[in-house]
């Protein structure tokens, strides 16, 4: 299953309700939840321990708008809008988590 | 999918009501989901647990109280609510604040059933 | 593989549209269908013509129009959530119409995967 998620972690709990929620599979993050993926920010921690039951995405157009792709933490792989959708095709459902 | 032509339909409701119109205008979608003859199921986490709530009374705010179709579902075929015991617990609800019959699950029994899905729906 | 889209937040607003939009075009781009993109909540406000952006900034709206005229997208607005916020046939941008939930549901049924773009 893919989980899309789309808001900071820093103001949102959505992320966090996946992490808890959610059995396994992919995460792509998406819009103001890239933030969740780039180095020394309070969610690290939580990030690097959910690699060890998601793959985690993180969609580059918007890190780069938001000025962070030097940042992006070990681990994280970068996609693009065709990645994004070859990870829609890949997993067998896909859940928006807003 | 389960059978010929039909899906799993889950809607996942994490906002709770009133403050913005998603609550409400997912549970138009639900209503009309139920005329396709799918299967269709509802979640409540977070904050969405709160659009369950017995007592509900919106005079006050000039908005309609919207929370009685919940007891209408039944009469759609739509019996399949779960929420989540975790949010429940943390908002200081049990069952008996809920306006309808709910299944609590855990959030590891919740995650397993969203992976049964074929098409799940948030707002 | 065909695709449905759900968009959810209008557009200037909230980067859903734009998120949705670039990923209808990637898909388009790789040789998928994307069969409908629905529009609900305040994403109705995606389909009013009467949008004028600056100069120096995407037409959203244009855009949507352009993906239906080029590749057969079907827009469709929500009517009930298009009626509570202004959005009527006579100022229905080109490609747009206006339907009932149930092409909500009808997409999710038809399509391989429905992928929502929302607040």
């Amino acid at each position: 299953m893919l989980h899309i998620i789309n808001q900071s972690p820093m103001s949102s709990s959505t992320l966090d309700t996946c992490l808890n929620v959610a059995t396994g599979g992919d995460i792509l993050l998406i819009e103001d939840a890239i933030y969740a993926a780039t180095a020394g920010n309070a969610y690290e921690a939580k990030i690097k321990e959910a690699m060890s039951r998601f793959k985690v995405y993180a969609l580059m157009p918007d890190i780069e708008a938001r000025g962070l792709a030097d940042r992006v933490l070990e681990g994280v792989s970068t996609v693009g809008y065709d990645g994004f959708v070859d990870l829609v095709v890949a997993n067998s459902n896909c859940q928006s988590w807003l | 999918m389960s059978e010929e032509g039909i899906k799993k339909f889950m809607f996942v409701n994490r906002k709770a009501p009133y403050g913005t119109v998603y609550a409400l205008e997912s549970l138009e979608v639900v209503l009309i989901t139920a005329a396709f003859d799918q299967d269709v199921s509802l979640a409540f986490l977070d904050d969405g647990v709160y659009q369950l709530k017995k007592g509900q009374q919106t005079k006050g705010i000039e908005t309609k109280n919207f929370s009685p179709t919940y007891r209408a579902l039944e009469g759609y075929d739509i019996e399949k609510l779960y929420v989540e015991k975790e949010a429940m617990e943390a908002r200081g609800l049990t069952e008996d604040d809920l306006l309808v019959d709910v299944t609590v699950l855990t959030r590891a029994e919740m995650g397993a059933l969203m992976d049964e899905q074929d098409v799940l729906l948030s707002f | 593989m065909k695709f449905g889209i759900v968009v959810n937040e209008g557009p200037y607003q909230h980067q859903a549209s734009d998120s949705a939009y670039l990923f209808c075009k990637a898909a388009i781009e790789k040789g998928h269908e994307v069969s409908r993109v629905f529009f609900y909540h305040d994403g109705v406000n995606n389909a009013t013509k009467l949008t004028e952006p600056p100069q120096d900034d995407r037409n959203i709206v244009n855009r949507w129009s352009k993906l239906a005229e080029e590749h057969g997208v079907d827009l469709v607005v929500c009517v009930a959530a298009a009626l509570r916020r202004g959005i009527r046939d006579e100022n229905l941008a080109a490609g747009f119409r206006i339907s009932g939930l149930g092409q909500l549901v009808e997409a999710g049924i038809q399509a391989d995967r429905l992928v929502t773009f929302g607040d």
